[in-house]
């Protein structure tokens, strides 16, 4: 304990006692990875509603099309890999910014972004193909908890895309500062998180529904 | 001001009196039916087990309140006291008790008094005998009315209940509309009323009388007027009201339906002397409107592997939201695309009668050149424009 | 106004110069005396230059202290536009009767019961027990700051754009007319297709992205700011409560969010989650709703239970009894209230032992909560009670809460709530609980530390007036309820056929006229004691001898809340300081390390509001525009690392220094 030079009364009390820290002590460390950590706990609370909803409207095709007619589990397999690699790339970047190599870690975030922007590229490119298949989210129940889930998560991703070529500029300017790694930190959080949500929409949006 | 003031004193001035004499009429304290009387009893049980707890605590509040003011210098004063295990044991264990007996009377009373469950008794005195057959009747929100159908005597009423005394009721309950909830307090609890789906009720009537009936849950500007009468008669009056709508009733086919679904309030009671042959289970399956499909054929297709890709013709077929309204339950504009409201206007919205701060209806304003509001003549109770003579609820 | 209608609608959307209510009279009074308050109000700001002053010390301020009286003020001035609506709503209850319609037509009576509800939750009740858990957690933890400063203003200024929303439907179009939860199928676009309802979504919206992320920020601000030694065992009851109920707010409000953003798909693409037809299913509305919504009843309850545990012990001068049953309780109601959903909807059809369970949860929560009240109860046993405001706003919560929770737990018996469902014995129910537990709460809070934020006292007098005004009228405006609603009257009515109903109405509406004076005589307590602040003023820090940290401090607290962090060895810390002689270290001053302002905070919730208006007036070039500009702000944000500052030794010398003289010339 750092109070020995603390001016607590000792007058009074006859044992040691301190009523204040003599030394300032910073900001709370760590506050901000609990904060995110929270962030990302109530943000999985909006992919459960909306995993509830599938759940719910999943088989309400409203006499329109199902599963079997729309998807294509090439393209999702093509696309999941694409966010898989995409959390590795990731991986490969904190690694780098753990051995404060600014290159290194700039490279592969840019792989980490491409990956991710191809997957979000894949995704657009089904959604559009189902619209113009008359499968739009109007046309049903099943459709409409379909285009929300699967397009709430890409949402997250384009931001997490915005956000990482953000991260990318300011490394650039300022290096691997202590602000920076937390950010970094935070971003990866942010992207393995959606990995692992992705990971739930791949097998009960697209797999279970197809192979039922 | 003083007019004001004096209308308050003498409101309590009659307080006392209507203590007295009200008791008798508070719908849920003196029910006309034996499950809203079983009801009735589980909130008295159930308020007396919670004031033998209840009680206590706030005569403690006022007494220690009292006692340990600082002004009092007699009483005990220990600032350290904070803590007392049998007194903690006692505090968890008092409200835990009273919730167990709570709790039991709860999970009983639940499944004895589910709506969905057939009545087991007439009433304390009477059970019920494989001979007695219970009424069946169809009933149906529709915007600011209730439609009811009696499938066995073949006939349906707008805004007018009628059951025999002692003969167990079948509700079968559904909305054409929006959500609401279809409650009879003397006669027994509500039950929610949603499109698309059926929800039931059993219940009996005891006492011959009136009754009010309402739409409790909140359906949109007509809701105030969404009320209806009950009538619980004897077995041979209501035969007798059977034959006399009978008689007198016009018919309900489909086009009456569609034209009755429409929004108005204050819908004076009509008599349809028959009714299409399955016109309840269409409304309940969302395909009353000629050309529709059927919420059941639809589920079938969905059970069958769906409509395939570019089935839009289904999706044109089972549209049924805002089928009923043009414009929904607002005067119509430009609050929505391409209509030609104002967003904030005086006019009373779809259906509803003119009030004196808002003359104005929506719809009898003549939009004839872009079609927007349609022919309100034909509706009923919208012929004369005038306001209703309030009915008065004098039983 | 255009030649071209398309030019027209795609400029304003579907914004008409009709959607200004030029012909409702009370609308158009109200919009005159806002207009003129206004104006009056915005010169004297700038006849006496305090713009920039307001602007650099509170706007753009991240001290949890100001935030939280904003928080407050915000919720005053919404407590004001909440009543005018339910005074509306007595009066026309009273009058409307047989011939008589009263003078409200419904679709403007629906606006107002919404409006209320809305107001009353998300711009009242919210805002004031987020504002007292803003200014005194810190405190009490012994913090400089929340841990997330900035992050604590903008998630003020994004309640503020939700209330703007909210208060701009009054003036321009209309508000929703669906009550204060819009359920569909009546909230969807073909049964509600004016912009009611999306003023409505876009509202809860904003304010509730600020107030997830102040949750978020509180709960770091406990878990990782308390001072040394407070272990989790020694933290106030204040601060357990405000924990529980910030992990209540984490983990309701994102369903909240979610099912409003489901409606608007509804509503804005046409989508199918909560229509009639094509697999749509309101049902799920109702039980995601009521998801978030059980929970956000004890978000509003757990901080006043806080409260009235922290007055009572500090005004019956004694230990609280039961402290650690206290906290258990909190955390088992934090725990129950995800459990108890579906008592909301008992009568929506599920089954019998469906029903049963969720009754059955229900009725468990009021064994802590019946805990609870003991503790308070036998805190008040051996005590020596000063009767005090705050103390009295206690002793009338305790009989008044009573009753609202013996209520509460007769509706959880599902075939009784088959009676009282929708009736306006659910009403008064529920006013009993809210006005009795959480209103008669923030009133005792800010009783009791108003002088810990301002220095001094609140008048006595005009406090006493308002609290008798407050409770008489409670009793006259809502007992009268209950009988209603044991008359099998249902809630929402505007007109009534039965005349036999009247006197009630009229007692009601008596007793929203004391509430009224009530709050009144609230304004003059705070008028008459800001002209009288030399006299009543307190320069001790500690004006009830309060026993927990915040009174440790000088009244109001510098900046940096305490010149050295404290150290905590006892659950009533400043008691516990006080008892073994503890005295104000003089020297030894060292730098404080302090968060900066920034503006970023209110332009962004700006832009927020701008794009909700843009949204909910379907004016899309605006709505893209200000996402754009959103967007840009926030990354720009991002790349200020400069962030923070050191307030001097000398500074924090010279502030402790003239605490030094006031505290001597007290002597």
């Amino acid at each position: 304990m750092e109070a020995s030079n603390a001016a607590a009364a000792t007058a009074t009390s006859p044992e040691e006692l301190h009523f204040y820290v003599a030394d300032e002590h910073g900001h709370a460390e760590g506050s901000t990875m609990l904060g995110f950590w929270l962030y990302l706990m109530s943000d999985c609370l909006i992919f459960a509603v909306l995993f509830a909803c599938y759940g719910v409207y999943g088989r309400q095709f409203a006499a329109g099309p199902t599963p079997h007619d729309l998807f294509d589990l090439s393209t999702v397999a093509l696309n999941t890999s694409m966010l898989l690699l995409s959390s590795i790339t990731y991986g490969f970047a904190m690694l780098a910014m753990e051995d404060d190599k600014v290159g290194r870690t700039q490279l592969w975030l840019l792989v980490t972004g491409l990956f991710g922007a191809a997957f979000v590229f894949l995704e657009i490119r089904e959604f559009l193909e189902f619209i113009h298949d008359g499968a739009g989210p109007q046309r049903s129940a099943f459709l409409s908890s379909f285009f929300t889930l699967v397009g709430t998560h890409g949402l997250h991703v384009s931001l997490g895309l915005i956000w990482l070529v953000t991260l990318m500029v300011q490394v650039g300017q300022r290096g691997l500062v202590p602000e920076n790694r937390r950010r970094l930190m935070c971003l990866s959080m942010f992207w393995h998180f959606l990995d692992v949500v992705w990971i739930g929409v791949f097998s009960f949006v697209y797999l279970i529904p197809v192979l039922r | 001001m003083v007019r004001f003031v004096v209308r308050v004193l003498r409101a309590f001035a009659v307080l006392p009196l209507l203590l007295l004499l009200g008791g008798c009429d508070w719908a849920i304290i003196s029910p006309a039916g034996d499950v809203a009387v079983q009801q009735r009893n589980l909130i008295y049980a159930s308020t007396g087990l919670m004031l033998l707890i209840i009680v206590p605590v706030i005569l403690a509040t006022l007494i220690f309140a009292w006692r340990y003011r600082a002004a009092n210098t007699t009483a005990k004063y220990d600032p350290d006291w904070h803590h007392s295990t049998q007194l903690e044991v006692l505090i968890w264990t008092a409200p835990l008790l009273i919730i167990i007996a709570l709790g039991a009377l709860t999970w009983i009373s639940t499944h004895v008094l589910d709506p969905f469950r057939a009545l087991g008794r007439i009433d304390a005195s009477h059970p019920i005998t494989r001979e007695t057959q219970p009424l069946v009747v169809e009933a149906v929100a529709l915007d600011w009315k209730w439609l009811f159908f009696y499938p066995e005597q073949g006939i349906a009423t707008v805004n007018e209940l009628v059951a025999p005394v002692d003969q167990p009721i079948t509700f079968k309950i559904t909305s054409a509309t929006v959500m609401t909830s279809f409650f009879v307090p003397a006669m027994a609890g509500q039950i929610y009323a949603m499109a698309g789906m059926e929800t039931q009720l059993h219940a009996v009537m005891n006492k011959p009388g009136t009754f009010q009936g309402l739409a409790a849950h909140y359906t949109g500007a007509g809701f105030s007027h969404m009320n209806f009468k009950m009538h619980s008669l004897a077995p041979s009056d209501f035969n007798a009201w059977v034959e006399k709508v009978r008689k007198e009733g016009t018919g309900l086919d489909r086009a009456t339906y569609m034209n009755l679904a429409k929004p108005s309030e204050q819908e004076p009671i009509h008599y349809y002397g028959w009714a299409e042959r399955g016109l309840y289970q269409d409304i309940l399956n969302l395909c009353a409107q000629p050309g529709k499909m059927c919420q059941s054929e639809m589920m079938m297709i969905d059970a069958n592997g769906g409509g395939g890709k570019n089935s839009e013709a289904n999706y044109d077929r089972l549209k049924y939201d805002g089928a009923m309204t043009e414009e929904g339950h607002e005067a119509p504009g430009a609050t929505f695309p391409a209509s030609g409201r104002p967003p904030n206007s005086n006019v009373q919205p779809e259906g509803m009668k003119p009030r004196p701060l808002s003359p104005e209806v929506n719809g009898q304003k003549s939009q004839g050149d872009d079609g927007q509001g349609h022919n309100m003549q034909g509706m009923p109770g919208m012929t004369d424009g005038k306001i209703a003579p309030a009915q008065l609820d004098k039983n | 106004m255009f030649s071209n209608l398309d030019l027209q609608h795609l400029i304003l959307g579907r914004f008409t110069l009709e959607a200004i209510p030029y012909h409702e009279p009370i609308l158009l009074m109200t919009f005159a005396g806002v207009a003129v308050g206004g104006i009056a109000l915005l010169s004297i700001l700038t006849y006496f230059k305090v713009w920039g002053y307001l602007w650099t010390e509170w706007f753009t301020s991240v001290d949890h202290k100001k935030i939280g009286v904003m928080y407050i003020v915000l919720a005053i001035v919404m407590l004001l536009r909440g009543f005018a609506d339910a005074l509306m709503m007595r009066t026309q209850q009273s009058m409307s009767f047989g011939e008589n319609q009263g003078f409200l037509p419904p679709h403007h009576y629906d606006q107002v019961f919404t409006a209320h509800g809305v107001i009353m939750i998300f711009f009242m009740a919210m805002p004031f027990v987020t504002g007292l858990m803003n200014f005194v957690v810190p405190l009490q933890i012994g913090a400089r700051d929340v841990a997330f400063p900035f992050l604590n203003n903008f998630s003020f200024w994004m309640t503020v754009g939700g209330a703007i929303i909210t208060m701009a439907s009054l003036f321009v179009g209309e508000f929703a007319r669906t009550g204060w939860l819009a359920f569909p199928p009546l909230s969807e676009a073909a049964y509600s297709p004016g912009v009611g309802v999306d003023y409505y979504i876009w509202a809860l919206q904003i304010a509730g992205i600020g107030t997830l992320l102040s949750g978020i920020n509180l709960i770091a601000t406990i878990v990782k700011m308390r001072a040394p030694g407070m272990t989790m065992m020694k933290m106030p009851v204040f601060v357990w409560t405000s924990l529980c109920t910030n992990v209540l707010i984490v983990a309701s409000f994102p369903v909240l969010t979610a099912v409003l953003a489901l409606l608007s798909l509804d509503r804005y693409v046409g989508t199918n989650f909560f229509t009639n037809d094509l697999g749509g299913n309101p049902m799920m509305y109702f039980n995601l709703i009521w998801i978030w919504g059980h929970p956000e009843v004890y978000i509003l309850i757990l901080p006043a239970f806080g409260v009235f545990s922290e007055i009572t012990s500090t005004f019956c001068g004694k230990r609280l009894f039961g402290y650690a049953s206290m906290v258990y309780a909190t955390v088992v109601i934090t725990i129950l209230s995800y459990l108890v959903w579906l008592h909301h909807f008992f009568t929506m059809g599920s089954g019998a032992s469906v029903n049963s369970f969720f009754g059955i949860t229900t009725m468990i929560i009021s064994i802590p909560t019946g805990a609870k009240i003991f503790n308070w109860l036998f805190t008040m046993y051996r005590g020596r009670i000063r009767f005090e405001l705050p103390m009295m706003w206690v002793i009338a919560f305790m009989v008044t809460f009573t009753i609202g929770g013996m209520t509460g737990v007769l509706l959880a018996v599902p075939p009784a709530d088959f009676m009282l469902h929708n009736s306006l014995f659910l009403v008064a129910h529920f006013h009993n609980v809210i006005i009795g537990g959480t209103f008669f709460g923030v009133m005792a809070g800010t009783n009791y530390w108003f002088p810990k934020a301002f220095g001094f006292k609140l008048d006595e007098f005009w406090g006493k007036m308002s609290f008798w005004l407050w409770t008489v009228g409670f009793y006259f405006a809502f007992m009268p309820l209950y009988v209603l609603g044991l008359m099998g009257v249902t809630r929402r009515l505007s007109h009534f056929d039965d005349p036999s109903l009247q006197p009630w109405f009229i007692v009601a509406a008596f007793g929203a006229l004391l509430i009224a004076g009530g709050i009144g005589s609230f304004l003059m307590q705070l008028f008459v004691s800001i002209k009288n602040r030399e006299k009543l003023r307190d320069l001790t820090g500690d004006p009830w001898n309060g026993r927990t940290l915040e009174w440790a401090t000088s009244s109001p607290p510098p900046a940096y809340n305490f010149a050295f962090t404290p150290m905590v060895h006892d659950l009533d810390t400043w008691t516990d300081m006080k008892a073994r002689g503890y005295t104000r270290p003089l020297e030894g001053y060292k730098p404080i390390h302090m968060p900066k302002n920034t503006g970023a905070g209110v332009i962004l919730s700006g832009i927020s509001t701008v794009i909700g208006l843009a949204l909910i007036w379907y004016v899309w070039w605006l709505a893209a525009l200000g996402l754009v500009a959103l967007l840009v702000c926030a990354i720009g944000h991002t790349f200020n690392y400069n962030r923070d500052y050191y307030i001097s030794a000398e500074d924090v010398v010279h502030t402790e220094a003239a605490r030094t003289k006031l505290l001597a010339g007290q002597v």
